[in-house]
């Protein structure tokens, strides 16, 4: 029973981040947790949800979090008061949701209800509907895509407001002496440096493979932007902000997250002025498959394109951020100095 | 012949948990950071690869056996790099190995201060 | 009974953890990190409703004939992306609290709050 052993490794992972003070471990705990349950996941049929906790949880999240510990320091200090309130709640809530379970349908149970209402169509009809045998793909982006849309504008949305947070412009003359900085620092590390421009065009070929494959196996717009931008951090991290910087414009990469949006809900448009309903792909051609097929394309695309522009928008304010940050507490060293 | 090809790549796939296990007991009984990552990273790699190799005799689909082969090509790329750059890591922040006397430290800070 | 109800009583656990961490513990981002464990208890909750024991993964095959329920997987595959978008607007957060108040301890920052609160209302009595 290899879910039952993941399961409690989580456990254990959870209470290892409760314990530790040191908040790097904590991160790196949280990195192990997010590959832990992407495994669970792989062992409970969900690839395509594997897949991207795999890409987000252990990848970019674990990333994300350091970055913002180098800004605001690693060690937590120690809380003076007993925890009894927290714990007193935690125990009552956890006793009565444990006493809600009892009623739940058995796990694995194949007549349970979740099982009998909506499920069984998309299993039995979706390959004459919409003629892929991914049913994940077609779901996310045929039967719900409405759904969808409102999930790619949320992370939009996160993106811009990330972008409104932590933005700084920077004169010209700063952004070369930090880049000159960079580069000084960045030279030291020779072998990771060419073994990732080695690795770089094949991780952004295999996202464009998520990409594209996504109605045949486990992949899509989701998981393809993911890894696609992980690429692109990954130039950032060993070859410095700036360099990426000059690889995709800021202003450039605005646009595409925008694009993207803009990409999803045209084909619904498309697909209103075609007479039929929003998202209905099915009047976007002759051939109600092929309308189907031709949706799905353009959606995931612009899926794809969003989630990729939105990652590294992120990464890159939080990293010119730290750089700024930095700039600043060495200009004040040399004063005091 | 069958036979044959299932006996051996169950001894790849043995042999290659057994080196995984073995990285394991590592990590908990070497002394010091170097050591254990050490232990971890030759026998990861190597043991890994059994792995890959093992679940490559079985499978007869050839696309299967492809995407395997660039499996093992990345771990082959990826993780003896990844280890000396833990190394490298651990020993820019001055991490010592254990067993150097505090005599040594000291020399080591010396010469580096002096560098800078 | 105690292996078909094991999975939801660790979704509890976790959820729970996840919870004493957010009220807990003081640190800006151990709070964001217990949130995720939260987010995360939720996703292992929702997958594991859909497993169908003797399934496989919902991609349609001739040789296949029973599979696990394909909607939670959409629904948790686009919830892990908006949860990482989400998470980094409130890491931006936390760096514009430590900028403004140099610490990220949920207590040191209710005392500077307290403390300007004083001085402005000493202020307004002066007035």
């Amino acid at each position: 029973m290899i879910n039952i052993v993941l399961l409690s490794l989580l456990v254990v992972v959870a209470i290892g981040i409760i314990r530790m003070k040191d908040l790097f471990a904590v991160v790196m705990l949280t990195g192990i947790y997010g590959l832990l349950s992407a495994s669970f996941f792989v062992a409970m049929d969900a690839v395509d949800v594997a897949f991207t906790e795999a890409a987000v949880g252990a990848g970019i999240s674990t990333l994300l979090m350091l970055v913002v510990i180098t800004m605001t320091g690693r060690k937590e200090k120690a809380t003076r008061h007993k925890p009894f309130a927290a714990l007193f709640v935690v125990v009552i809530t956890g006793g009565l949701l444990v006493y809600g379970t009892l009623d739940m349908p058995l796990f694995g149970s194949a007549d349970a209800p979740i099982h009998n209402h909506v499920a069984p169509r998309y299993l039995n009809d979706s390959m004459q509907e919409i003629g892929i045998p991914n049913v994940v793909t077609s779901v996310l982006a045929s039967y719900r895509a409405f759904d969808t849309f409102g999930e790619v504008v949320v992370i939009f949305t996160a993106g811009i407001g990330v972008l409104a947070m932590l933005f700084a412009h920077r004169r010209r003359e700063e952004d070369e002496k930090l880049a000159a900085i960079n580069d000084s620092m960045h030279e030291k590390h020779l072998v990771i440096r060419i073994v990732t421009k080695m690795l770089i065009p094949f991780i952004l070929l295999f996202a464009l493979y998520v990409q594209f494959h996504g109605d045949y196996g486990p992949g899509g717009g989701f998981q393809a932007g993911v890894i696609f931008s992980s690429a692109i951090v990954l130039y950032a991290m060993l070859f410095g902000l700036s360099a990426a910087r000059r690889v995709v414009n800021q202003g450039f990469i605005q646009l595409m997250a925008a694009f993207g949006v803009l990409c999803y809900g045209c084909v619904g448009i498309a697909s209103l002025l075609n007479g039929g309903n929003f998202f209905d792909y099915n009047v976007l051609s002759n051939d109600p498959v092929a309308g189907q097929h031709l949706g799905i394309l353009l959606i995931e695309w612009g899926v794809g394109v969003t989630v990729a522009s939105i990652m590294i928008i992120i990464f890159f304010s939080f990293a010119g951020r730290r750089e700024i940050q930095q700039y600043v507490e060495q200009n004040k060293n040399k004063e005091s100095v | 012949m069958e036979l044959l090809i299932t006996i051996v790549s169950g001894l790849f796939l043995l042999v290659g948990s057994f080196l995984c296990l073995s990285g394991g007991v590592g990590i908990i009984r070497f002394p010091d950071f170097y050591t254990r990552m050490h232990a971890v990273g030759v026998t990861d790699t190597l043991g890994s690869v059994m792995i890959l190799t093992g679940l490559m005799m079985q499978s007869s689909d050839l696309l299967v056996i492809a995407k395997l082969i660039m499996v093992l090509l990345l771990i082959l790329l990826v993780g003896p790099t990844t280890s000396h750059v833990l190394a490298k890591a651990a020993f820019h922040n001055g991490l010592q190995p254990k067993g150097l006397s505090t005599e040594n430290k000291h020399n080591n800070k010396e010469s580096s201060s002096s560098n800078t | 009974m105690l292996i078909g109800l094991f999975n939801n009583w660790v979704v509890i656990v976790l959820m729970m953890s996840g919870l004493y961490i957010v009220i807990a513990q003081g640190n800006l981002i151990k709070k964001l990190v217990g949130l995720t464990i939260f987010q995360t208890s939720v996703f292992i909750f929702y997958i594991s409703m859909a497993k169908v024991s003797g399934g496989s993964a919902p991609i349609l095959d001739q040789e296949i004939s029973v599979y696990s329920n394909p909607l939670p997987h959409v629904l948790i595959l686009t919830a892990i992306v908006v949860g990482i978008a989400t998470t980094a607007l409130g890491l931006s957060l936390v760096v514009r609290i430590k900028e403004s108040y140099g610490t990220i301890e949920e207590e040191e920052i209710q005392q500077q709050d307290n403390l300007q609160n004083q001085k402005e209302n000493k202020v307004e009595v002066k007035e």
